[in-house]
Formats: structure tokens, C-alpha cells, sequence
């Protein structure tokens, strides 16, 4: 049967195809729906993790136990999970094991713009790269199949349009899930300086043979065309390239760690002008540049940014394409925090208070446009706590107006350490834990403080009082955010304390729960315009009859507004 | 790149792209074209601008289509229309549900929602349908269906049989809501101004 899906779920069906039976991640756009979709293959244990790490980790274990697995996460996610990778390319695996990269070129939903094929090479692991769906679940299989023919984790490495992107593929029967049987090894699993040492040197012997197979793996393969012009290009990019340059030569390669150099040799021996075309960084291009060859690439192509078959068309043959009008003016359209988001009076109130806001990536990092524009700064995932010692420390003043800001599943994925280090280090910053029931961001995925696992499980929830009152804060305070004039009350005396302190905000994300308040009506405004400063897509002003409006279709009664009205002009709807 | 046909859905997180391309790809693989389908919905649900990319035809590469390459722009909103019309080949057919979603610069009043939209697209794309979808919804039965409404409004501008948009509502729409979507396609497919 074929079916039209995305890189993601081919991923997924590839992962219950090729027998994997573990599969961790923490979420991460464009990553995150590669285990939603294992998920619904009960045939593959699958979960969430804290961090990219520990799912990395789970991973390895799970593969030196034996059974074949796979991790996922978005490309900075590797950096979080770099330190486990790193070493598990010296012990290798018993069972294959995929790490699957997914790569931002564009920043579509990103802080940076990394690109991880360095990775694979730092590592000295294998790297394929697919270019659609049906490579995306093909390229599992090889990936397995490599990972337990040389013994090495095998990266797999998506980019945003090849993760988001429908094309057709083809749907096998599963195979079987492999396990093999655990047995002790500790001079390969063990990495003392002296067991790594000798691993290092297999690692050293790996690479050479797979630079040999490198040369003849299908994925790897020549498109001649016109001689004149000859392509080399890899992912995505092979795409543009064929809509592009339709005529010309192509080098296509799906293995792209190590690069087959006597098969790029070959091909530079067939065509005249040799290009290479690859999003983000010349990380083909120097290589082969090094190996002695003439390329062209970025002196064409930017080193940022997504490619396109234009740009590819225009930057290889001088033409364009069609002329496009310059586009009309459009106000922008940001994603806003939804209408009762509990996050929203966390920021207003921030702002009152003129605090120095060290933040955190979630949907609170909506509080820095305005109207909120109450975030300071805004780094990695964990960085808000953290940072917010070393701002301390360098400004000691500024503990007594500053607080760090971090959502429930920031928190536990890299907060924990960072509160860790105020206690010990010392510092008075407060902390607040926006405690919303769930990874809201990146699609309302469950997490260990949501009382539910990936699979549908319930689970025990994390205790945030608890964990924090055990790292050694002792000023731990509990506060609806809704209720506006308690919260600011709270943040005062907490940022104000001589010691480090916490205050969690409690109410669920607006999306995952069921709304029973009716929305407010206005009555009598004076056009003072003190609602609008909470930037609520439900409100809005009428010019002409100076009042404020309420959008009775995306109004939830949160109640906000009305207690930011000082002239009782906001009412629930009924109410006097 | 000829015989490919290139569709560009764009509106506001939340009003059902992802469902309306899910009908025309159904439909496109029934005709027996190749089809890719590209979207970018990084924070749809927090009501940013959202763009559906729908590619068909004997040979698809490429997922995106480019700036002046789109055939035909399906826009879910006025603005929206406006951000996206440069896409447009010159002939292309642009249709445009009547809808205004404010954005939220705007509601704070640090920009302004532009006056003359739908008479700039007019003046601008000689094939153009603005149609007021939702209203049409509204009167097949259920405001949720504007997506529906378009679809059909799209429909006369390509050349599938009707019996192909009927399979690909069945597949694509649960069954208790099948015979509104029904109505609100045809009120798209017959609209007129
Ligand atoms: C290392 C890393 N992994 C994943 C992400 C993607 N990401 C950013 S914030 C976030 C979770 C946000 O959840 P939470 O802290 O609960 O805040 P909420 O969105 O619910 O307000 C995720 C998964 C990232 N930016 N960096």
C-alpha cells in the first residue's frame, strides 16, 4: 500500500518496520512527531524524557542491553545529548541504534540555526541524509543495518521541510523486533582511559571501512545527465537541485559521513563545472575541496537560510525564473499567547514591577513582544535560572529586582541543576515555575510532573515543593496567576527575600482544559485603555465610540482584564 | 516546472487548512498525480499566520513552491491574501474568503489593519473570487466549515469530476458531519457575486 506521509511519520513507520523496539525523545520542533507517531505502534516501547540526554541515554542502554532503538530530537537537542553520543561511538552498540537530528535551516521555530552533519564527523559516527518520506523510513532500515554491521551509532539527519513535508510512501509488513541477549563486556562498555584507548583505535579502523563501503552503498549514487554541469548535493537540497537544473548531472548522496572520495572522484572526472549544493554550512565542499578537487558552492549559495529550486536555478544558469512583484504591505501576524493563557498575567505583572526578567523558551517567551515586552533575556532551555546567578554575581543589586522565569518542562529538563547551584552558590534570586500541566509549546506533549506517560500510562507527577524544598530552598510559595493582586504581592516579598526563593504559579494551559466560564461583556468604559496592555487577542478598542471591545468568540472569562480594570467596566457576562 | 500545478493555502492558526489540503491531496492522488504538501505550522495553534503548500502533477520534486510560481492561492482571510498574493504566476486564480482576522499588533494599535484589501487584489489579480465563507458556512449548517466552503469555491477552478471531491469529503470528514460539508461545498462550488 502507498500512503502520503510526512518525514516524521515515515520515520515512525520506518522504526516499526525495521524492528526497533525503544524509542525516548524530548520534544522539539520539527522533531516532535516522530514519537508521537511510534506512539501509535504498540509494537515499540516508546516515552518522553526529561532532556535530550537522558533520552539518549535510555537509547544507548537500551541498545547495549540488546534491542534495537532509536532517539529523536530537535538539532539543539543534540547539543543537550552530546556527551553520552560522543562516547557511545567509542563502545558501539550491541543492537542498532539510530539518533535521528532534526535540523532547522530558516530558524522556522529555532534559536539558532546549527548544522548537524559536524556532529556525525566530531563523533566519527555515520550520517545519512534523506531527501523525502520514503527515504526517511528506508533510510531507518539502512541506518539500523549500518549501526550493526560496523557497530556504531548511526545519525540520522532531517531538515525542517523533509520532517513537515507529505510525500508518497510505501508500506511494508514489520519484520521482526530482534533482541538479543544481554551479556557483561566491560573493556567495551566500560570507558576507562584505558578500555577508550583501545576502543579509540577501533573507532580509527571503523572509519576506514566505512569509508570503503561509503563507495558502494546504493544511497550513494550517480544521475549523469548533461556533463557539462555536475551536481553534488545531498537531502533537501537533491530536490532543488532536480527542479532547478533539471539538465544536469547529478552526484547524489545519501551516506554523507564519511563522503565516498574516490566515487566524488570519478564523478569530477565526467562533468565540467563541478558544484556542490547544501543547505547551511560548506560542510561537503570543504571536504571535498580538501581532497584537491575544484568545486563551486558557497561562493553561490548562502551559508544560512533555506535553498529553493529558484535560487538554485537562478545561481546556476543566470536565469531566475519569473519576476515576482514586490508583495503588499502586511502588518505581521505573531503567534500571541492564546486568550486566558496563564502566562499572560505572569508578564503584565513583571512589567508593572520593572523586574529584569531572566527567561526561558516556552510559550511564556510570547512575554517579550509587546504589549508584555517582559523578558530580558532568553539563551537554551535551563539558561533562565543559571543565568540569572551570573547576572547576580556580577551585579549583586540586582538580585532584588530580577527573577528567572521557566516553564514545568524547562524546569525538569535543565532547571533543576541551575537552582541547584543558586542554593549552593549562594545567590537570592527567585525563581518562578510556570507551572501550566504541560509542554505546551511544541503541542501539548505529557511530561514527568503531568501524571501521564507517552503511551498513555499513568504516572507518579513530580512534586515541584517537594524538589525544591530538597535542593535547599526554603521560601517555596504556591500562586494562582489569575489572581492578580496575590501574584504581585508574592513576586514583591519573594524578590525582596535575602535568600533564594520559588514561586510556583499554578493553572493549566488554556487549550488543554474544558472552558466553562462565559466571556465578559464591557459596559460604561472609559476608554482608558488599560485592558489593551495585556496584548489579549480578545481585546480590542473601538476608535470611534472610544470603548473597549470584547470578542465574545475567543473571550474564555478568564477574568484578567477585569481585574485589571479599575472602573468595573469588564463584568462576566450576567454579572452586575 | 510545467505540468506541475501549484496550490498555496494560507490563513490563521485555526481555521482548518490542514483539513482543506487533506481534501485536495486526497483528490489530486485520486486523479493519479504525484503530490507533495509542505507546511510550516511551528505555533499554529497561538494564531500565527499559517501556509499550506499543495504540489501535483506526473513528476513533483521539490515540497515548496516559490515566489510568482503559485497557480492558484486559497486565502482563509483578507490579510493574508494580502501577505501572500506576490506568490501568484501572473493568470493565477486567487480566492479569498472575506473573513478579517485581526492581528494582534494591531488590536494594541501599533499597526493598522490595511483598508482596501479586497480592492487591491481586484485591481492586481484579474482572476479573483473573494466570497464571504464563512457566512456560507454559517448557512450550510455549521461555521466550521468555511474551510469546506473553499474548497468547493477552488473546485470550479480545477478540472477533477465531482465525484472525486465527493470520495475525498467521505475520506476526509467524519460521517456526522458529512452532509453539512456537503452543503458547504456547493455553496462554495456555486458562488457567485
Ligand atoms: C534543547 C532543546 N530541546 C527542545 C527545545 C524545544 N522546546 C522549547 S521550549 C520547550 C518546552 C516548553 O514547555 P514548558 O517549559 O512547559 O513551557 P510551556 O510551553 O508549556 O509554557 C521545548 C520542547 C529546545 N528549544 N531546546
Amino acid at each position: 500500500m502507498n500512503t502520503l506521509m510526512t518525514g516524521n511519520e515515515a520515520i515512525a513507520r520506518g522504526a516499526y518496520e525495521y524492528g526497533i523496539s525503544i524509542a525516548a525523545a524530548y520534544p522539539g520542533t520539527p522533531s516532535t512527531e516522530i514519537l508521537e507517531n511510534i506512539a501509535k505502534y504498540p509494537e515499540v516501547y516508546s516515552q518522553w524524557s526529561p532532556n535530550e540526554k537522558v533520552a539518549a541515554e535510555v537509547a544507548v542502554g537500551a541498545a547495549i542491553a540488546g534491542a534495537r532503538s532509536l532517539v529523536a530530537m530537535k538539532m539543539v537537542g543534540v547539543n543537550v545529548a552530546a556527551d553520552p553520543l560522543f562516547t557511545a561511538a567509542y563502545t558501539g552498540t550491541r543492537a542498532g541504534l539510530v539518533l535521528i537530528s532534526a535540523d532547522d535551516p530558516g530558524m522556522h521555530s529555532s534559536q539558532n540555526e546549527q548544522d548537524n552533519r559536524y556532529y556525525a564527523a566530531f563523533a566519527k559516527i555515520p550520517l545519512l541524509e534523506p531527501s523525502d518520506s520514503q527515504e526517511c523510513k528506508d533510510m531507518v532500515g539502512l541506518a539500523l543495518a549500518i549501526s550493526e554491521e560496523f557497530d556504531t551509532p548511526v545519525m540520522l539527519r532531517i531538515t525542517t521541510r523533509v520532517a513537515h513535508s507529505q510525500s508518497m510512501v510505501e508500506l511494508k509488513d514489520p519484520g521482526e523486533r530482534p533482541l538479543k541477549a544481554y551479556e557483561k563486556d566491560a573493556r567495551k562498555y566500560v570507558m576507562l582511559p584505558a578500555h577508550g584507548r583501545a576502543r579509540r583505535l577501533v573507532v580509527a579502523e571503523r572509519e576506514k571501512k566505512l569509508a570503503e563501503y561509503a563507495e558502494s552503498v546504493s544511497v550513494n549514487r550517480m544521475e549523469m545527465s548533461d556533463p557539462a554541469i555536475g551536481i553534488i548535493t545531498a537531502g533537501i537540497s537533491y530536490q532543488y537541485v532536480k527542479e532547478g537544473a533539471p539538465g544536469a548531472s547529478i552526484l547524489k548522496l545519501g551516506l554523507t559521513n564519511p563522503l565516498p572520495e574516490q566515487l566524488i572522484r570519478d564523478f569530477a572526472a565526467k562533468v565540467g563545472r563541478l558544484y556542490v549544493v547544501e543547505e547551511l554550512e560548506p560542510y561537503m565542499e570543504n571536504q571535498i575541496r580538501a581532497m584537491g578537487i575544484e568545486v563551486t558552492g558557497k561562493e553561490l549559495f548562502p551559508p544560512y537560510g533555506e535553498l529553493s529550486a529558484r535560487l538554485v536555478r537562478e545561481k546556476l544558469t543566470g536565469d531566475p525564473g519569473p519576476a515576482v512583484d514586490a508583495p503588499f504591505e502586511a502588518p505581521i501576524r505573531p503567534p500571541v499567547m492564546c486568550p486566558g493563557c496563564p502566562h499572560r498575567p505572569v508578564f503584565y505583572t513583571l512589567k508593572q514591577l520593572k523586574l529584569v526578567v531572566s527567561g526561558d523558551i516556552g510559550c511564556y517567551t510570547l512575554g517579550t513582544a509587546a504589549p508584555l515586552e517582559a523578558m530580558d533575556t532568553c539563551i537554551c532551555m535551563g539558561a533562565s535560572v543559571s543565568g540569572a546567578l551570573g547576572m547576580e554575581k556580577a551585579h549583586p543589586e540586582l538580585a532584588e529586582k530580577m527573577v528567572a522565569v521557566i516553564g514545568d518542562s524547562t524546569f525538569m529538563h535543565s532547571g533543576v541543576t541551575g537552582l541547584m547551584d543558586i542554593v549552593y552558590n549562594g545567590g537570592n534570586t527567585t525563581v518562578m515555575i510556570l507551572d501550566n500541566s504541560i509542554t505546551a509549546m511544541t503541542g501539548h506533549q505529557e511530561n514527568p510532573a503531568t501524571g501521564k506517560t507517552l503511551m498513555g500510562q499513568p504516572a507518579p507527577k513530580v512534586d515541584f515543593v517537594a524538589l525544591v524544598k530538597a535542593l535547599g530552598v526554603k521560601r517555596v510559595s504556591e500562586v494562582d496567576p489569575f489572581e492578580l493582586e496575590e501574584l504581585k504581592q508574592v513576586i514583591k516579598t519573594e524578590v525582596a527575600a535575602k535568600e533564594p526563593s520559588v514561586i510556583i504559579t499554578r493553572r493549566p494551559c488554556a487549550l488543554i482544559i474544558k472552558n466553562t466560564e462565559k466571556p465578559l461583556e464591557v459596559h460604561d468604559c472609559t476608554g482608558c485603555k488599560m485592558c489593551l496592555k495585556l496584548g489579549c487577542p480578545a481585546l480590542s478598542f473601538d476608535e470611534a465610540n472610544k470603548t473597549a471591545v470584547v470578542d465574545a468568540a475567543l473571550c474564555t472569562g478568564c477574568g484578567v482584564c477585569m481585574e485589571v480594570c479599575k472602573f468595573n467596566a469588564l463584568r462576566k457576562a450576567g454579572e452586575a | 516546472m510545467s505540468g506541475v500545478t501549484n496550490i498555496l493555502l494560507v490563513g490563521v492558526g485555526g481555521q482548518g487548512t490542514i483539513l482543506a489540503s487533506k481534501i485536495l491531496c486526497y483528490a489530486a492522488l485520486d486523479q493519479g498525480y504525484q503530490v507533495k504538501m509542505s507546511e510550516i505550522h511551528g505555533m499554529a495553534q497561538r494564531g500565527g499566520s499559517v501556509v499550506t503548500q499543495v504540489r501535483m502533477g506526473d513528476q513533483v520534486f521539490s515540497p515548496v513552491i516559490d515566489p510568482g510560481e503559485a497557480d492558484m492561492i486559497v486565502a482563509f482571510e483578507q490579510l493574508e491574501a494580502y501577505r501572500w498574493t506576490h506568490f501568484l504566476k501572473p493568470g493565477g486564480v486567487l480566492i479569498v474568503n472575506d473573513q478579517k482576522i485581526v492581528p494582534l499588533p494591531v488590536l494594541i494599535g501599533a499597526a493598522a489593519y490595511p483598508g482596501s484589501v479586497l480592492a487591491d487584489l481586484e485591481q492586481k489579480v484579474s482572476r479573483f473570487v473573494a466570497l464571504p465563507a464563512l457566512n456560507l458556512a454559517t448557512e450550510a449548517g455549521n461555521s466550521k466549515s468555511t474551510n469546506v466552503v473553499l474548497m468547493g469555491a477552488l473546485a470550479r477552478f480545477m478540472n477533477f469530476p465531482q465525484e472525486v471531491w465527493q470520495k475525498a469529503l467521505e475520506e476526509k470528514i467524519p460521517a456526522k458531519l458529512l452532509e453539512v460539508n456537503r452543503r458547504a461545498f456547493e455553496a462554495g462550488y456555486n458562488w457567485q457575486a
